[in-house]
């Protein structure tokens, strides 16, 4: 019988962690180092790429994606070392998505023709939002103009093209970012990430905000109104979401993110890379220390950068599988479901199907357009004892 | 054994945080009582709830030797009481075992509510008084005045007022002469029948219940075969002793001593506070008067937020009742909490206590429904019940009126804050019984209903007064009224948990409280949940929690996932913190605060 990952198949995940700045708002793993040898970083990602293969043998690689940090910040040569050392590893799917997340810079544009030369074939780019002001408070490095021009920079390179925007950002009004969302719709290829900004605990933000000092927050209410806008308006673009922040036209959805959201198997490289591998019949969670030193020398001393390799008992594999896989618009495979021993939760579903926020069709279970806005607490519904 | 002209006995009578624990420590420090290594603050409170809020809850005692300036050595037994307003019983009857008190007052503030109830107590008790203003290192300490107000408030002579700072010992020298002067010795007869007085009793985990004695006439000693006139039970005395304060065993205890003993006594419940003791064999054949035993007087309902730990509660209250028996219990069943416990307590504060304790001691989350006075119900039938919980309100057809307690509350208050006070007091149903003026202070004396104090009418009155407030209270009967059975109906479900008495002409206004309260305590839900309040089938208030809209996380890609799942797990655990009602999760805090009135 086929394993369960199979349903969604296998990338690799290569984390670069060094930014130029931090923004205030950011919790993931991003440093500020002045100068960072390339090439140590380079032999680190292939000792990593040639350790997890041998374990992986023969799996055909759906998908890469460089995240960071700020990966726009490597050399087209960095990048490229990584992809041969993939491609020695592993077959690639005929239609492999390779994303690099960038930076709407020009000094990270003039880079951009060398990534399409190493293989990078979608670009995912920060800009955050399409007012200057914001972009400022958001401590963004750049400004509309420099966004704008990036994006021209990558649309000539690459076919696919996608972008992000924060909203429910501090005084954002429902009217102003409904016009922004027009405008970034007008811009878009294909793919829009929105992301509603979340406080997050250990960012400048987050201690701002627990001193009071972070004001013009939208509330609940403010913060819903904002999120039904944002369905509305990507819904007659032909953006509907198919993931909770996630908007493409048909098709073009990143199969990175729904191997992830699907719970497929991938391979995480970098600092504070997690990994999910199914190996003997067994799913097993990778860790890599958070630091990029730590990280590096351990690579370089023991020949491996992960901190921790276990089990991801029945419990935890059901939660997970509901907790990314409800995050999709197409929501969940009820066969899958029952396979990872999810029947005792059918009498939880009901409820919630009940209350019109979960809907069965199709042998699907998903969640409804209300539940989606709510879908942390269908999923302590759906868990509850 | 010490000569009757040696003895001294007394007692310390002051409002909360007058300074009489700072006292005690100074009289039992300056005679070297306790090794200077052993001192710790507030040596007699032994309760860590009792050091950390600052009050005394149990009588204690401790015998002091003294040598005074006549060169004579004279044996000092102080007992400590309780300050507030619940514990007044246990004041009383520690009253009745000692001649003499120390009145302190703190110079810096004057008498106060508490002052009153407990020196009057000492007058009953036919005490010598002796008045000490406290607190004098203090800048806004104003001697004078405040010894002219206890001549004009309380009308004793304080002339002679004793001027000590408890905090850098000045006058301990003077308040220790005082006491050898001008307190009475005890009388007693030692060649008489033994006859002692049962002060107080608790149970000691090491030698079982200890029984706070006060000797009248005769001699206890150890191994003396004793009888309890009262409950007519015999023992056999394992021990004898007195507190220093650690106890200390002698060998026999004379007239006019205080001291405790032991006996392989079981529980606390055996013996009978005010109780006489005396020799099984050639007793005394005249009891002392004895005492009532102390009544509860607020009840609630104590369920465990996890059902499962019901039977670890009720080891809990089994305990705690052993060394209370002011605390009553008995089982009670819930169709929305379960298992719990109805509980009796003298007032809300030693409710608290106790909640405290079996929380803090026991660890046991605690849902407390709301607190309810004892109310009783004249049937049609010409029958009387009492009437604990407002859960068991039966059919209004079958009641032909309720009587409520009220009670006499007396008030100290600065001028300026008299109109809040005075509007505090008509918004809960209070009828006016006395204005009076002792300088800037006013002291008002109210009937008010027990029920409209128990909950939160002394935060209120802090509050309205910024804490220069004191207040005091005593019960003084029933009265009829209109009282009706409020309910709470949460998502259409009645929540017995949160049901209580109102006044019919107040029901509206507290049931719109109540329900916007709870539109607040009550998290968000994924659907629409009313809030209702409801007399009989009627509904009189409304709210509606409207459905949660909002609660997805943004971001979640591959390196999310082990922390998302752990925050689920997380929050899951939270989840059951709460009490499910139906559908709906109410936090456990919600039952407490929902009652709590604003105005």
């Amino acid at each position: 019988m086929a394993e369960d990952w199979q349903e969604a198949g296998f990338g690799l995940y290569v984390h670069w962690p060094f930014c130029q700045a931090k923004c205030p708002y950011c919790d993931f793993n991003s440093h500020v180092v002045a100068n960072v040898d390339q090439s140590r970083w380079a032999d680190a990602f292939e000792r990593e790429i040639a350790r997890y293969a041998a374990e992986t043998d023969g799996r055909v690689l759906r998908s890469i994606f460089f995240g960071g940090g700020t990966p726009s910040l490597m050399q087209p040569e960095t990048v490229a070392r990584v992809l041969n050392a993939a491609r020695a590893a592993w077959p690639f799917a005929n239609d492999c998505e390779i994303t690099l997340e960038a930076n709407p810079t020009s000094v990270e544009a003039a880079r951009f023709g060398g990534y399409a030369d190493a293989g990078i074939n979608r670009i995912s780019m920060g800009i955050q939002a399409l007012n200057d002001d914001d972009l400022r408070r958001l401590g963004r490095l750049h400004d509309v103009a420099d966004a704008m021009a990036a994006f021209d920079v990558a649309r000539t390179l690459f076919d696919r093209v996608s972008f992000d925007l924060i909203y429910a950002r501090q005084e954002q009004t429902l009217l102003g970012w409904k016009d922004e969302l027009r405008r970034a719709l007008d811009m878009a290829v294909d793919h829009l990430s929105l992301y509603q900004l979340t406080i997050e605990e250990g960012t400048a933000f987050g201690d701002r905000y627990a001193a009071g000092r972070l004001r013009g927050l939208p509330d609940e209410d403010r913060a819903a109104d904002m999120w039904d806008v944002t369905q509305e308006v990507t819904s007659e673009a032909g953006f509907a979401a198919y993931e909770v922040s996630n908007h493409a036209r048909p098709g073009a959805e990143s199969r990175h993110n729904l191997l992830y959201w699907k719970s497929g198997d991938y391979v995480g490289i970098g600092p504070g890379a997690h990994g999910r591998l199914t190996l003997d019949g067994a799913r097993w969670a990778t860790e890599t220390p958070l630091a990029p030193g730590a990280w590096i020398e351990k690579i370089e001393t023991t020949g491996s950068g992960e901190a921790l390799r276990e089990t991801i008992d029945h419990a935890d594999r059901l939660a997970e599988f509901l907790l990314m896989g409800l995050r999709v618009t197409d929501g969940i495979d009820e066969i899958r479901l029952s396979r990872l021993g999810g029947d005792v939760l059918f009498n939880n579903i009901s409820k919630l199907v009940s209350l019109d926020l979960l809907e069965r069709r199709d042998g699907h279970i998903r969640a409804t357009p209300q539940g989606r806005a709510v879908l942390n607490s269908i999923l302590r519904e759906i868990l509850s004892d | 054994m010490t000569d009757l002209s040696h003895i001294r006995n007394f007692s310390i009578v002051a409002h909360i945080d007058h300074g009489k624990s700072t006292l005690a420590d100074r009289l039992i420090q300056s005679t070297n009582t306790v090794a200077e290594r052993d001192m710790k603050e507030q040596l007699l409170d032994a309760m860590d709830i009792e050091r950390e809020r600052g009050i005394t809850i149990k009588a204690n005692t401790v015998r002091i030797d003294y040598e005074a300036l006549d060169g004579q050595t004279y044996v000092l037994n102080l007992i400590d009481t309780p300050g507030h307003v619940d514990f007044a019983y246990e004041v009383s009857r520690s009253m009745r075992a000692v001649e003499g008190s120390l009145l302190v007052v703190d110079s810096t503030q004057g008498v106060e509510a508490q002052t009153l109830a407990n020196v009057y107590q000492a007058i009953d008790a036919d005490h010598e008084i002796v008045p000490i203003l406290n607190k004098i290192d203090l800048p806004a300490s104003d001697c004078d005045r405040v010894a002219e107000q206890i001549e004009d408030v309380i009308g004793i002579d304080a002339s002679g007022a004793i001027r000590v700072s408890a905090k850098t010992g000045v006058g301990i020298r003077e308040t220790l002469e005082a006491i050898v002067a001008h307190l009475p010795p005890p009388k007693g007869d030692r060649d008489a029948p033994l006859k002692a007085m049962l002060v107080d009793s608790w149970y000691d985990s090491y030698l079982g219940v200890v029984v706070l004695v006060r000797i009248m006439d005769g001699v206890l000693r150890k191994g003396d075969q004793i009888r309890m006139m009262g409950t007519g039970a015999r023992y056999g005395v394992d021990r004898i002793g007195v507190f220093r304060p650690p106890m200390t065993t002698v060998d026999e205890l004379g007239p006019g001593e205080i001291g405790f003993l032991t006996a392989s006594i079981k529980q606390v419940r055996d013996t009978r506070v005010g109780d006489t003791i005396t020799h099984e064999k050639k007793g005394t054949e005249t009891p002392l008067p004895g005492f009532k035993p102390s009544q509860p007087v607020v009840f609630c309902g104590l369920f465990p937020v996890d059902s499962s730990e019901f039977e670890d509660l009720r080891t809990a209250i089994e305990k705690l009742a052993l060394n209370d028996a002011s605390f009553s219990y008995e089982m009670e069943t819930s169709a929305a909490l379960g298992f719990g416990f109805r509980c009796g307590f003298l007032g809300l504060l030693h409710l608290e206590v106790i909640r405290d304790r079996i929380e803090r001691e026991y660890d046991i989350d605690l849902i407390t429904t709301a607190p309810s006075v004892v109310y009783h119900l004249y049937m049609k039938d010409g029958t009387m019940t009492e009437l604990h919980n407002p859960a068991d309100m039966p059919d209004l057809t079958y009641v032909d009126h309720v009587e409520e307690p009220r009670i006499k509350a007396t008030i100290l208050v600065p001028d300026e804050f008299l109109g809040d006070v005075l509007k505090l007091c008509q918004d809960r149903r209070g009828i006016q019984l006395d204005l009076t003026y002792a300088g800037q202070r006013a002291m008002v004396v109210y009937d008010l209903p027990l029920n409209e104090v128990v909950f939160d009418f002394y935060d209120r009155l802090k509050s309205v007064t910024k804490g220069y407030a004191s207040f005091d209270y005593q019960l003084v009967g029933y009265r009829e009224d209109n009282l009706v059975k409020m309910q709470v109906l949460v998502n259409d479900e009645p929540v017995d948990a949160l049901s209580m008495m109102v006044h019919r002409d107040r029901a509206e206004a507290r049931g719109r409280a109540m329900c916007e309260k709870l539109k607040d305590l009550i998290p968000r839900h994924m659907f629409k949940i009313p809030i209702q309040a409801a007399i009989g089938g009627k509904v009189i208030a409304r709210e509606t929690l409207s459905a949660l809209r909002k609660d997805v996380t943004a971001k979640c890609y591959g390196g999310d996932a082990t922390r998302k799942r752990k925050l689920l797990d997380k929050q899951k655990a939270g989840k059951k913190k709460m009490r499910q009602f139906g559908k709906v999760d109410i936090p456990q805090e919600a039952f407490i605060s929902a009652l709590k009135m604003d105005s």
